[in-house]
């Protein structure tokens, strides 16, 4: 399955590779042209001329790590790529390098910790990965500083209709940029897979300057916080009420008239849908609307559980209703008089 | 002109504007000032560019349309309406205010019990439209709907109060030097931008597609005149501002000299303005493509982001009369 690919390959942010190079094939084999910037997005046409161009985008980077030291014992000293919890880091399986050398990250055990350690969660400085070297020499044969570092965390369908692997925040979104350029719509589209948007919307901001379009759709895996503990006003979306669309956050506000189309295809068509809440998180619609001389936006995203962690959730049935409805709406778009 | 136009610019800062729904302020603008320009045009964020041609330099001129606001995120089963901030908001300003929707529904900022004020945060509180039930809130609002502090502008002989003074004076001084303006030399660009409060991000977009040689933006500053103040030099009354600096831009040394020669040699009373924070358009017009070297002319404003927000009238009617004169000789330096 496609999305299972996506989510497993590696693609921490600078590092995409992996993840550029099987979204090109996948394109170049259904006939679409690919280019790659200079700075490592990929750009995809649709093969189509319409009056109306649209632009679709999703970033292909994820959160990890990189090496940052070696200690003399062998252990490994690395940092953050991207926004990350260290609370979540510790005991989790990891992979390092092109050679996929396995590691696990460790921190002082329970028994040695003193008691007022232990009511404190661990910084990243605290924590280091163990590759199973006995010395800085050996471990130095494998492993370099500025290596990166990835989660091991296969994708798996789990409980009712949940999926669960890391990465889809934004797998999900360069799952349905691939999807709807295949589809072959009656409209020009541009594909726009960017890099680097967990270190600030930079892919985006380049690849911005090099498209004119009259619409650009930005897709997402997106945060969930449907949790008990969160009070319901502050809650950004929740899982299985459908696909989310964005009214606002810290990198754009989106033109209602705009969104307010986009949610009355899903009304006529009984596609569930969510506003994303409230306005924490950015995403490349920052970039992508504000550059040149402006080009309007809107962000559509599945709701994923626990995103920027090795572990997110999400619903299928939010992600089928979130292509359902960008099909129906890119459709609308196709006959005219919607922008 | 030594009066200020009070119907005009009553109507001005009444006009509904929170960042990205300034659409009935372009309105406004543009009925007022469409028979006295050559061009106008509409960007793709909603940017207001009105052009009076000329064959010398291009000078972008810069207010902002938007002002701070709230936007609902949630409606409670009681029908009470949770709200982020669009832009600089303070909730201690906020507790207690009326603010108004696009729609004319008026509400009220309450908050839940605190044990302490300095608990008082924005996701603690919410707006009461008079509402009693979800279902009868979704009636008349809906999630994404935006407003702003209500309290209609008060206008007398010495002063301006309003809660979107920011930046709708830097709009009306705009407005006046076009109606006033009668011939220039330069090719003016007078840009009513859009969500300056989010970021600059309007003014990013049309100094992009206007492409100036100058830029200019009129916005709204702080003022060290009220008791126990932070210290800053600058008095409101004593005269419009020239900016030397702010956190979004050092004004251009051969613009800033310009303007100041300009104010010397018309008898302006100015004052030369020292932000410590804060930002302009002109922190995104000096930055676009190439770089354009910019300047700000303020006027200096008692309680910005609050209900009230207070200016002179000479300082204002100086700023008109002071760009009429500027905007009508060449830019040399």
């Amino acid at each position: 399955m496609l999305l299972k690919n996506l989510c497993e390959l590696k693609g921490v942010a600078g590092n995409e590779k992996a993840v550029r190079d099987f979204i090109k094939k996948d394109l170049e084999t259904a006939g679409k042209n690919t280019t790659i910037d200079r700075l490592g997005n990929l750009i995809v046409t649709n093969g189509v001329n319409s009056d109306i161009h649209i632009g679709i985008t999703a970033h292909m980077d994820e959160v990890g790590l990189m090496v940052k030291g070696i200690d003399d014992s062998g252990l490994i000293r690395f940092t953050n790529v991207g926004g990350l919890d260290p609370r979540v880091l510790v005991s989790k399986v990891i992979e390092i390098g092109d050679e996929d050398i396995p590691g696990v990250i460790g921190a002082k055990p329970i028994h040695m910790q003193k008691s007022e350690e232990r009511k404190k969660a661990f910084t990243i400085d605290q924590l280091y990965i163990d590759i199973g070297t006995e010395s800085k020499e050996e471990t130095e044969k494998y492993v370099s500083p500025g290596d990166y570092i990835n989660f091991i965390s296969p994708f798996e369908p789990f409980g009712n209709h949940k999926v669960k692997a890391k990465a889809l925040d934004n797998r999900v979104g360069c799952f349905m940029v691939m999807e709807l350029i295949k589809m072959n719509l009656p409209i020009e589209i541009t594909g726009i897979f960017t890099v680097q948007e967990e270190l600030g919307l930079r892919g985006s901001q380049v690849a911005a300057n090099n498209l004119d379009a009259d619409l650009i759709l930005v897709l997402e895996g997106t945060t969930c916080g449907d949790l008990t503990e969160v009070e319901p006003h502050l809650q950004t979306t929740e899982l299985g009420k459908g696909p989310a669309i964005s009214l606002m956050d810290r990198t754009s506000i989106y033109q209602r008239s705009l969104v307010d189309k986009l949610t009355a295809v899903a009304d006529y068509h009984k596609i569930p849908w969510q506003y994303r809440r409230n306005s924490f998180g950015g995403n490349d619609a920052g970039r992508f609307q504000h550059s040149k001389g402006g080009t309007p936006c809107l962000s559509v995203a599945t709701p994923c559980r626990y995103i920027h962690s090795p572990v997110s959730v999400m619903d299928e049935r939010d992600f089928e209703g979130m292509k359902k409805l960008l099909t129906l709406f890119i459709e609308d778009l196709s006959k005219g008089g919607v922008l | 002109m030594n009066k200020l136009d009070v119907k005009t610019l009553n109507t001005l800062l009444s006009t509904f504007g929170p960042s990205g729904n300034e659409g009935a302020v372009r309105e406004f603008i543009k009925s007022e000032i469409e028979e006295h320009v050559d061009e106008v045009q509409i960007d793709a964020l909603g940017n207001l560019i009105a052009r009076k041609k000329g064959i010398g330099k291009k000078i972008m001129l810069a207010g902002h349309m938007d002002q701070i606001g709230l936007m609902v995120t949630y409606i409670d089963k009681e029908g009470f309406l949770r709200f982020t901030n669009i832009g600089g908001v303070s909730p201690t300003i906020s507790l207690s205010q009326r603010v108004v929707f696009e729609n004319g529904t008026i509400g009220v900022i309450g908050s839940e019990h605190l044990e302490s004020v300095k608990d008082l945060k924005l996701d603690k509180m919410y707006i009461d439209i008079g509402a009693s039930s979800k279902e009868e809130a979704e009636k008349i609002i809906s999630i994404g709907d935006v407003c702003g502090y209500h309290n209609p502008p008060i206008i007398d002989d010495l002063k301006v109060i309003s809660p979107s003074l920011d930046d709708r004076i830097g709009c009306y001084i705009m407005m006046e030097t076009i109606k006033n303006l009668k011939e220039s030399p330069n090719d003016l660009y007078f840009v009513f931008t859009v969500q300056e409060e989010l970021g600059l991000r309007g003014a990013r977009t049309s100094a992009y597609r206007v492409e100036p040689d100058i830029g200019i933006a009129y916005d709204v500053t702080m003022t060290g005149d009220t008791p126990k103040a932070r210290t800053m030099s600058l008095k409101m009354g004593e005269g419009f501002a020239i900016k030397a600096k702010d956190n979004s831009m050092i004004s251009h040394p051969g613009l800033k000299n310009h303007l100041v020669k300009e104010a010397k040699n018309q008898n302006a009373t100015y004052q030369i303005e020292v932000l410590e924070f804060g930002g302009t358009d002109s922190g995104a017009i000096h930055l676009s493509k190439e770089g354009v070297p910019s300047s700000v002319i303020s006027i200096p404003t008692r309680y910005i982001h609050s209900t009230c927000e207070m200016v002179s009238n000479k300082d204002v009617l100086g700023a008109i009369n002071y760009s009429t004169k500027l905007l009508t000789k060449e830019f040399d330096f």
